[in-house]
């Protein structure tokens, strides 16, 4: 089915032509009275206008957040697990909105948003709730009359900073921590993808007290700095790019304050010839791995684009793997049969089709694609991109550098200890796939590559529950999992002495 | 010569060598790219490049107020353009070994926390060398 666009008659989604900032629990005009337009990838054309924020509001947002900081640091973990369950349920309850929302802003296909973002932001919220309640703290008798009380405080107001390419889903994986831990955020929303977490706000707003939530949309070099640098955030949760993240951890270091980063991936997907011992489910399932390359086309963090193949199977299985690329459908997002949208921006096409020539330029071979996609008729200016392979070697700069595009690099390993080593050779370190009917190298391999989350026998699962994050310079800190609670909140020790006695130096 | 001046066209030893210095150049701009920072000079005062990687709007070079990030022992200066220097991680610029970069503008937004190259402009870079062709369908 055919999902009508947000705005038009018929659609599910209501598009104001404005949208202001979220502070308080109201929408919050901007004090410079400025707005940007924010257009669909599918058409290049507008869908809305938000508010190009300055630093003032992001010092009003910031008021909001202080003011309600205490109250909702005090509530108890029950009450914060309701408030994060009924953010889920109006989550599920409106699926399909927030589906065709993010489909339709960000490009990615419906068919991804309505099985996996959506309820997967739903999901995440309930995970935290439960995490919430569920936490205990220690307790540590030292001596018969001293004992050591530890309890998790709230850190107070954070800031938090949403990439692009899941702007419900990165939204929520950091939202429900730090409400669950007790905190207040402000967050900046991706510049090219304001408007889905405004229309979450819309459904979510009222399920929290004003001012736990605050969204202030606009330029990272104004607001992102901003919000960034201040001194009244006490922590910084960034996901992007190498050189801004490393800003953040300075201006972090300037006010002593932690970061959690997530920074991106050359993600090596490793595929054993066992995978061909039979032609079965498994293989199949094995296939599909290599394609997901071209999941949310491309624009994944952990995107698998270097797939590394046995070199005794490469040309039965990519004969394969191209077979099942060339069925990929690319074209209206909203259609629950499209496979690829368009790319988020025109900058981001145009980022893509220039490493397509560097590859070229290297002396890759190109096995698939290659070209801007041509969806003509209504989405005859938009920005999409055709499912592209590249057979090449792990020293060219196309199996180097994250494209964030539908672009598969491959290249073939003799044994083990070689694909381990052109796995390894990377900067990044976030994500990572082994494909192997064999369960001990399935382990070895999977312990061997030296990254954050290394999928065994599938890929680009994000089931709540599995600790997600880099290795090397694909950041700091470990999201969707409990753990993440440590990085939202602050131990105080209470040392509790039972003795009537003086310690007696003075 | 200043050394900035042979800085801007790529270090002091290329410049020394003469013709060969412009084959050499590890960065340069077009004539747009100089323009853009010709104008944001004029508002912001002093400017800086890096070259950044990753996740999202990686691979775009971040256009900043000079002194705002901190660089390291790590990091390289590729050379000047327009006046103002060019660093990069060295280890990505090992990985990429690009030969030459060119800094460019085009339309769209600046990435991350990077100044704009001007009214709905962003800077870029390319790869010397390698040629855009009209990759349409």
């Amino acid at each position: 089915m055919r999902y009508v666009r947000p705005g038009e008659a018929e659609s599910i989604v209501h598009v104001s032509s404005r949208y202001e900032n979220f502070i308080d629990g109201k929408w919050v005009s901007p004090v410079k009275g400025q707005y940007m337009v924010n257009l669909a990838p599918a058409t290049a054309k507008p869908i809305c206008e938000v508010a190009r924020s300055t630093p003032e509001d992001v010092d009003i947002a910031l008021d909001a957040a202080h003011h309600a900081k205490d109250e909702w640091g005090e509530t108890s973990p029950a009450q914060r697990a309701k408030a994060l369950n009924a953010i889920a349920d109006a989550i599920d309850a409106h699926r399909e909105v927030l589906a065709v929302t993010e489909s339709w802003e960000n490009g990615k296909p419906v068919r991804e948003t309505l099985a996996a973002d959506i309820p997967l932001a739903a999901d995440h919220f309930r995970y935290f709730a439960a995490a919430i309640r569920a936490e205990e703290t220690r307790i540590t008798e030292l001596d018969k009359n001293t004992v050591a009380y530890h309890f998790r405080e709230p850190l107070g107001v954070v800031g938090q900073i949403i990439p692009f390419n899941f702007p419900i889903l990165m939204a929520a994986w950091k939202i429900a921590p730090a409400l669950a831990a007790g905190n207040c955020t402000v967050i900046k929303p991706a510049s090219a993808t304001p408007w889905s977490i405004l229309k979450l706000a819309e459904i979510i707003g009222h399920l929290i007290p004003p001012g736990v939530l605050n969204i202030v949309t606009g330029p990272g070099g104004e607001i992102g700095k901003a919000l960034a640098t201040s001194p009244r955030i006490a922590k910084v949760a960034f996901t992007g790019e190498t050189v801004t993240g490393r800003l953040i951890m300075q201006y972090a270091a300037q006010n002593i304050i932690p970061v959690t980063l997530e920074l991106g991936g050359k993600s090596p997907n490793i595929f054993f010839s066992d995978v061909m011992a039979a032609d079965d489910a498994f293989l199949d399932k094995a296939v599909e791995g290599l394609v997901l390359y071209a999941f949310n086309k491309g624009e994944v963090c952990t995107c698998p684009s270097r797939a590394l193949i046995q070199e005794d199977i490469y040309d039965a299985f990519m004969e394969r793997a191209l077979a099942r690329i060339a069925k990929i459908k690319v074209g209206d997002p909203l259609d629950t049969e499209t496979m690829m949208g368009p790319q988020n921006s025109a900058q981001q096409l145009a980022k893509i089709t220039s490493y397509v020539d560097i590859g070229l330029g290297e002396g890759a071979k190109l096995l698939a694609g290659g070209h801007k996609a041509a969806v003509g008729g209504e989405f005859a200016d938009g920005y999409f991109f055709e499912p592209t392979v590249f057979r090449g070697d792990n020293k060219m700069r196309i199996f180097q550098e994250e494209i964030f595009g539908p672009v598969l690099a491959v290249t073939t390993f003799k044994d083990e200890a070689e694909a381990l080593a052109i796995a390894n050779d990377t900067l990044y370190g976030l994500g990572g796939g082994v494909w192997t009917r064999d369960g001990s190298r399935a382990f070895r391999v999977g312990r061997g590559i030296k990254a954050g989350r290394v999928w065994v026998n599938c890929y680009h699962q994000y089931p709540a529950g599995a600790a997600f994050g880099g290795y090397k310079v694909s950041g700091i800190g470990r999201e969707t999992h409990q753990m993440m609670l440590e990085h939202y909140s602050q131990t105080k020790n209470l040392l509790v002495s039972y003795d009537q006695n003086p310690m007696g130096f003075f | 010569m200043t050394s900035r001046e042979a800085g801007e066209r790529g270090g002091r030893q290329v410049a020394a060598r003469g013709d060969r210095r412009l084959a050499e150049q590890r960065v340069i701009a077009t004539e747009a790219a100089r323009e853009a920072v010709r104008r944001l000079r004029a508002v912001r005062g002093r400017l800086m490049f890096v070259q950044s990687a990753g996740c999202c709007g990686g691979s775009a070079p971040m256009c900043f107020p000079a002194g705002e990030y901190l660089t390291g022992p790590g990091d390289l200066l590729l050379g000047w353009v327009a006046g103002c220097p060019f660093y990069i991680d060295r280890r990505l610029y090992e990985a990429w070994h690009p030969g030459q970069f060119v800094l460019d503008v085009e339309p769209g937004m600046p990435e991350g926390f990077s100044l704009a190259a001007g009214d709905g402009l962003h800077f870029i870079v390319r790869t010397a060398g390698v040629e855009p062709r009209d990759r349409s369908g």
